[in-house]
């Protein structure tokens, strides 16, 4: 393998990782603060729908009159993407606050909650996506500015020269697009706030004590509310990279294929912590890129065959949760719902 | 456990309020579609129960749902999750498939006891590592369970593209099953009693499943082992106190419902495909879920659950055929909409239901 097939190997880990990255940030910050989320598939596919529906439309063209039954487009530009991106976050704002409003204010079961989130989301999409496009469930194309495309850094090309840093920052850092950027500051950004302000202190506590958070006049509920919608907010961006930024460029069924959950067990591989969130989802994200570019590995003496490379992330997870390499303890409090004494 | 609320209003109010209001949002849902909720209920009435070919379709897939309900409710008389149905079946498609593959030249009255072995023997495996690793490592098997899915589909991905795929084809299955592995279908036994009923894939497994039902309500209600896994999910500190072994009755309850789980094999393997491919479960083992909590656990609960369900997904696919404009995605909406509202929003019908009681209550007092 030569360099250039090694950093193409690492440019689809980039794009890979993204995604995972969003939403395994997103479950940080709820599962912080006590609340179970084995919802992000199910947000992140509502997000997917719902920006690629927004786009679509945003950008479709304007019609001054339209005909009885014909619908007009805003005939936005780049605006339309941004604006799909808003809608994707209103999605899995919407999708938290139910799993808030279900496991917060009515203490139910924080589980089961996130299976049907889950599936309301596998449901509705393909429901609304047929009743507004009648494409069997998929949205229309995205083309041009109603898409994502890569960015170029500054000096990308200029500098290609110097040997290994150059075509590194050229071809793996530099051309991706703007979300993978922002799920990348994501990183120390939900570091900073977890670890250095005040509401991280909370959110963290409100986590382990809740009990202790109250008798310091601290609304729990409040809080924890707080956290599951940033937790949509994130999950509603990983949802739009999906369906606007990589190469599908359209919403289709279940396109999700399980990312919720890879990043549930990247959140657990990095035990609840951002920045080995972020080395969690770049190996997840390098194992998907391996299992896509070569089909069955061959390591001389055996072949890895390629199922066992998408079972990988499983599996290792399985192991960290057995506690074989290092413990993964999750926030004390959590799943828990907390009742205020009277 | 306030005792506010009598015990009907628990068991059947709640669940059956809870399952109306999940049907009422389904319904704005298909009016948002723009059809007629009425009508579209109207044609999933008439296509899972109006002809002897429906309700055979209705009966198939209810056998699979009591099959998965039962499943996920043994275990939550555990208080434990199980999940990891979906796996727990697919895999017990290769216990069934083995034992067919061996011995379909004999009959069918020898490889269908064996085959329930295999089935039931490969769900309790597959469910015994996360229930292991959850009573002795303390993995969180909710979780565990949702990986194992995914670990399963994998596998089964794997031995059928490279073990069981017959040479020369391009399809990753298994042979189709020899006539000694064909187990008599719901109208070849109808005909047996001189009844006549239409062709459907709904077979013996039903009454196996029925069985299964009674076996389960004798162990959780009538014997010493469901009473240690009922009081162990009451309270498992206290259940310890009690002399109670946290992890025997962990993996004893899992691998029932791993077992229970993988029953559903026989139906839908053996019973119908009569090969094994990979799509045999096709979510049911996540229709367990639902089935058990509307059935709220009981084998009586769990079968009603099961026959609606079964009735949802026949009529579901005939109203996708007749109106495409509603596609079969409808009975997956109105799944989360009932594990919804029966699950995890359950307490918004129960907190105003508990203040009307102790109103009526104060008023006789």
């Amino acid at each position: 393998m030569d360099l250039a097939e090694l950093f193409q190997l690492f440019d689809s880990t980039m794009r890979n990782a993204a995604p995972l990255l969003l939403a395994c940030l997103a479950g940080l910050f709820s599962e912080r603060s006590g609340i179970f989320d084995i919802g992000l598939e199910g947000k992140m596919l509502a997000a997917a729908f719902a920006s690629a529906a927004v786009a679509a439309w945003a950008a479709a063209p304007y019609v001054a009159d339209p005909f009885p039954g014909q619908i007009s487009g805003l005939g936005l530009g780049w605006a339309a993407a941004w604006l799909g991106v808003t809608a994707g976050m209103l999605a899995a704002i919407a999708m938290s606050a139910l799993h808030g409003f279900a496991s917060i204010t009515l203490r139910g079961n924080q589980l089961i909650s996130g299976v049907a989130i889950n599936f309301l989301a596998a449901g509705v999409t393909v429901l609304v996506g047929e009743a507004l496009f009648s494409m069997g469930g998929q949205t229309p194309q995205l083309t041009g500015a109603a898409r994502f495309t890569a960015i170029e850094l500054p000096l990308a090309e200029t500098r290609r020269g110097i040997p290994v840093i150059g075509p590194f920052y050229a071809d793996v850092i530099s051309g991706q697009v703007i979300l993978v950027y922002i799920a990348l500051l994501a990183v120390p950004l939900t570091a900073w706030i977890l670890f250095s302000t005040r509401f991280g202190l909370r959110l963290r506590a409100v986590g382990e004590n809740p009990g202790a958070v109250d008798t310091a006049g601290i609304s729990v509920t409040r809080q924890r509310y707080s956290a599951v919608l940033i937790c949509g907010v994130l999950c509603g961006i990983a949802g739009a990279y999906l369906s606007m930024g990589t190469s599908a460029a359209g919403f289709v069924k279940d396109m999700t294929a399980g990312r919720g959950f890879i990043a549930l067990a990247a959140l657990i591989f990095a035990k609840w912590r951002p920045w080995p969130a972020l080395w969690a989802c770049l190996l997840f994200g390098l194992l998907e890129a391996i299992g896509s570019k070569y089909q069955n590995v061959d390591v001389g003496a055996f072949v890895i065959p390629v199922q066992f490379m998408q079972a990988l992330p499983y599996i290792l997870t399985v192991v960290i949760l057995a506690g074989f390499i290092g413990k993964a303890i999750p926030p004390k409090a959590g799943g828990q719902p907390y009742v205020k004494e009277r | 456990m306030s005792k506010t609320l009598p015990r009907w209003a628990d068991l059947i109010l709640i669940p059956a309020i809870n399952v109306l209001l999940a049907f009422f949002v389904a319904g704005l849902v298909v009016m948002f579609i723009g059809e007629d909720p009425v009508h579209a209920m109207g044609i999933m009435i008439r296509g899972a129960l109006g002809s002897d070919y429906g309700i055979g379709y209705t009966l198939f897939y209810a056998t699979s749902f009591i099959c998965t309900g039962l499943a996920v409710a043994v275990a939550f008389h555990a208080s434990i999750f199980n999940i990891g149905g979906e796996g727990q079946a697919g895999v017990a498609g290769i216990g069934v498939a083995l034992v067919c593959l061996t011995l379909d030249q004999t009959h069918w009255l020898l490889t269908l006891p064996l085959a329930i072995l295999g089935a039931m023997a490969f769900g309790a495996a597959w469910a015994a590592v996360p229930a292991y690793l959850q009573a002795r490592r303390g993995s969180h098997i909710v979780i565990t369970t949702i990986m194992f899915n995914y670990i399963a589909s994998a596998l089964l991905v794997y031995l059928l593209t490279n073990i069981f795929k017959m040479p020369g084809s391009m399809a990753p299955e298994s042979r189709r099953f020899e006539d000694g592995a064909n187990i008599p279908r719901l109208d070849q036994m109808a005909d047996w009693i001189g009844l006549d009923m239409a062709r459907s894939p709904a077979n013996i497994s039903l009454f196996v499943a029925l069985i299964a039902c009674v076996l389960v309500w004798l162990l959780i209600w009538r014997s010493r082992l469901g009473y240690e896994i009922r009081a162990f999910g009451f309270s498992d500190k206290a259940a310890v106190y009690a002399g109670i072994s946290p992890f025997r009755i962990t993996m004893i309850t899992m691998l029932i419902s791993g077992a229970l789980a993988g029953l559903m094999a026989i139906n839908t393997v053996m019973g119908d495909l009569q090969r094994l491919n990979l799509d045999s479960v096709l979510g049911a083992g996540f229709v367990g879920i639902a089935v058990a909590l509307m059935g709220r656990s009981h084998p009586v609960g769990v079968v009603l659950a099961a026959l609606l369900f079964g009735v949802l997904y026949q009529g579901g696919a005939e109203l996708a055929f007749e109106i495409p404009a509603i596609p079969s995605q409808m009975i997956l909406t109105i799944q989360a909409l009932v594990i919804l509202f029966t699950g995890s929003l359950e307490n918004m019908v129960r907190f105003p239901m508990e203040r009307l009681f102790l109103f009526i209550n104060r008023g006789r007092a």
